[in-house]
């Protein structure tokens, strides 16, 4: 193991966990809301993919058919909850739809628990290989993840920056009120939240499957709930520190798992990370006072 | 016809009636303003004809439409739009894209772009500031920048809601007459303001609001004139 490759390897650990955490964070800087279902939407993904990744032999073809059907199924389950669970909660206390966030989580564990079972199911992705670089030997799941982690990455902040929806989302985020003013549907806009949120995880389930293989209905919770660390490590409301929480806590729980004797601990430590960051500076790396309404 | 007819309007925050029954209407090219002191229902009544608060009881009709029960984004569809209380200004975004969110409704582009250079026009200030994040603006310009983003979707109905509040006299001038630029251009305002003797100089017609109800209405001349105007609003 040398820097090169824990570098990489930590990075695309990070990549995965920052697109989780994009979802948690855009919802929260739009709506409000801490969707704690959002790591179960990766199990949905995940599970689409085993049921998908059979329709060819040509791994090519395996692996684009299985993502594309991971998306359809994660964004219409992401916009399915937020229209039965959330949206008939609009203005209710932050703690009802915190509850509610959790019951969805449950609810879709237990969905997927009686339709395929508790045990895990082991999946076989076509096998990408490895390359060699600078020295190493890097799977190539890990490469893609990597690069095409970055690339959705990029595409969403370039989305949010310069078209007219993209836009429509700050506004909402920043001030839900004036954003109607300027004649902006602010469900519709949360809608889309929702649906951008889960198609970023139906690539985190991929990309989760690359590293390991097989899907049970517990799956999400655990990178859910890092991701959920990394978004507020980062600042949660802020695309960019999504981004960056991810980015890192990949990098350090790959730095726990390949220093010896550090490996059992590595859950303690990103947690206690979490646990310095909100002592430290609650609002996050790159989170921003909000101004006090009166 | 009236451009805009509030009948028996009833709002409630909670158990707190706001707004007992307030009925009042502005006709096409006019300036309506409504005076009154702090919590009087100014703001109440501004948010709830454009729908960003429910009414419980009464209509609100406008251009023909009932849009009572529409939901704030329609209504602004319509061709009715608001400079906020606190103009409320994007404040993490440059001031290019809070002229673009002004212009929101709107997909032409080429259009979009003529109006940006109008509002430059209007505000030459703005202009030379086009990329700067609106949050560092004075509170003037961004004053100008809340004007200008509602200009953006080139309402029939302008409201504007203490647009003067926390200027400097010689803005408060400059709002003013820019409000009376907008009249010009063909542009009917709703105003609300705690300036009553600005307010009621440039005003057609004029309400005045007390305890959630319309206790005085005429001309801007006669409400000027009147004794209890001036004991209660233009200081003696």
């Amino acid at each position: 193991m040398n820097i090169v490759s824990g570098l990489i390897n930590g990075l695309s650990l990070g990549a995965i966990y920052a697109l989780i955490a994009l979802g948690y964070t855009m919802v929260y800087g739009i709506a409000r809301m801490l969707n704690f279902a959002h790591g179960d939407i990766i199990m949905v993904g995940a599970y689409a993919i085993y049921f998908a990744v059979g329709i060819s032999d040509n791994p090519v073809v395996s692996i684009l058919g299985s993502i594309v059907f991971a998306i359809l199924i994660c964004t219409l389950m992401g916009v399915i909850t937020e229209g039965l669970a959330y949206r008939p909660l609009r203005g209710a206390s932050p703690l009802a739809v915190l509850i509610t966030a959790i019951g969805v989580s449950y609810f879709l564990q237990g969905i997927a628990q009686m339709a395929f079972g508790a045990k895990a199911l082991p999946i076989t992705l076509p096998n990408l290989g490895t390359i060699r670089l600078f020295g190493t030997s890097i799977s190539v799941g890990t490469i893609i993840t990597l690069i095409l982690g970055l690339i959705l990455m990029l595409a969403l902040t370039l989305f949010v920056k310069y078209t007219r929806t993209g836009r429509a989302m700050l506004a909402v985020s920043e001030d839900n009120g004036a954003a109607q003013l300027m004649g902006v549907n602010v469900n519709r806009i949360i809608m889309l939240t929702f649906a951008i949120g889960s198609a970023l995880a139906a690539f985190a389930s991929l990309f989760y499957l690359f590293s390991i293989p097989s899907v049970d209905p517990k799956l999400g919770s655990m990178p859910g709930i890092k991701a959920f660390a990394a978004a507020v490590i980062g600042g949660i409301g802020s695309i960019p520190g999504a981004v960056i929480g991810g980015l890192l806590l990949g990098l350090i729980e790959n730095v726990c798992k390949t220093v010896p004797g550090l490996s059992q601990y590595t859950l303690a430590i990103e947690f206690g990370i979490l646990i310095l960051m909100l002592l430290i500076r609650p609002i996050g790396i790159l989170g921003k006072k909000r101004r006090v309404k009166v | 016809m009236a451009l805009l007819e509030v009948k028996d309007l009833e709002v409630y925050y909670g158990v707190i009636r706001a707004l007992k029954g307030i009925s009042f209407e502005v006709s096409k090219g006019e300036i309506v303003t409504l005076i009154g002191a702090n919590g009087a229902g100014k703001t109440t009544i501004m948010q709830s004809v454009i729908g960003l608060i429910p009414a419980r009881a009464g209509t609100v009709i406008y251009n023909g439409t009932d849009i009572t029960r529409l939901p704030c984004h329609k209504v602004v569809g319509l061709g009715m739009t608001q400079v906020p209380e606190g103009r409320r200004v994007f404040q993490e975004l440059s001031v290019h894209d809070n002229l673009l969110m002004g212009a929101y409704s709107s997909k032409d582009k080429k259009q979009i772009k003529k109006d940006v250079e109008r509002i430059c026009q209007w505000f030459p200030r703005l202009g030379e500031r086009l990329t700067q994040i609106a949050g560092t603006l004075s509170g003037g310009e961004q004053q100008m920048l809340a004007m200008g983003r509602a200009m953006m979707s080139h309402p029939d109905l302008l409201m504007l809601d203490e647009p003067s509040m926390g200027l400097s006299p010689l803005l408060v001038d400059e709002v003013f007459e820019i409000i009376q630029e907008f009249r010009k251009d063909g542009t009917t305002i709703l105003l609300v303001e705690q300036n009553a003797g600005k307010s009621l100089a440039i005003s057609d017609r004029a309400y005045v609001l007390e305890n959630g109800r319309i206790v005085l209405s005429g001309t801007g001349k006669e409400l000027m004139e009147s004794e209890e105007v001036k004991k209660a609003y233009l200081g003696g």
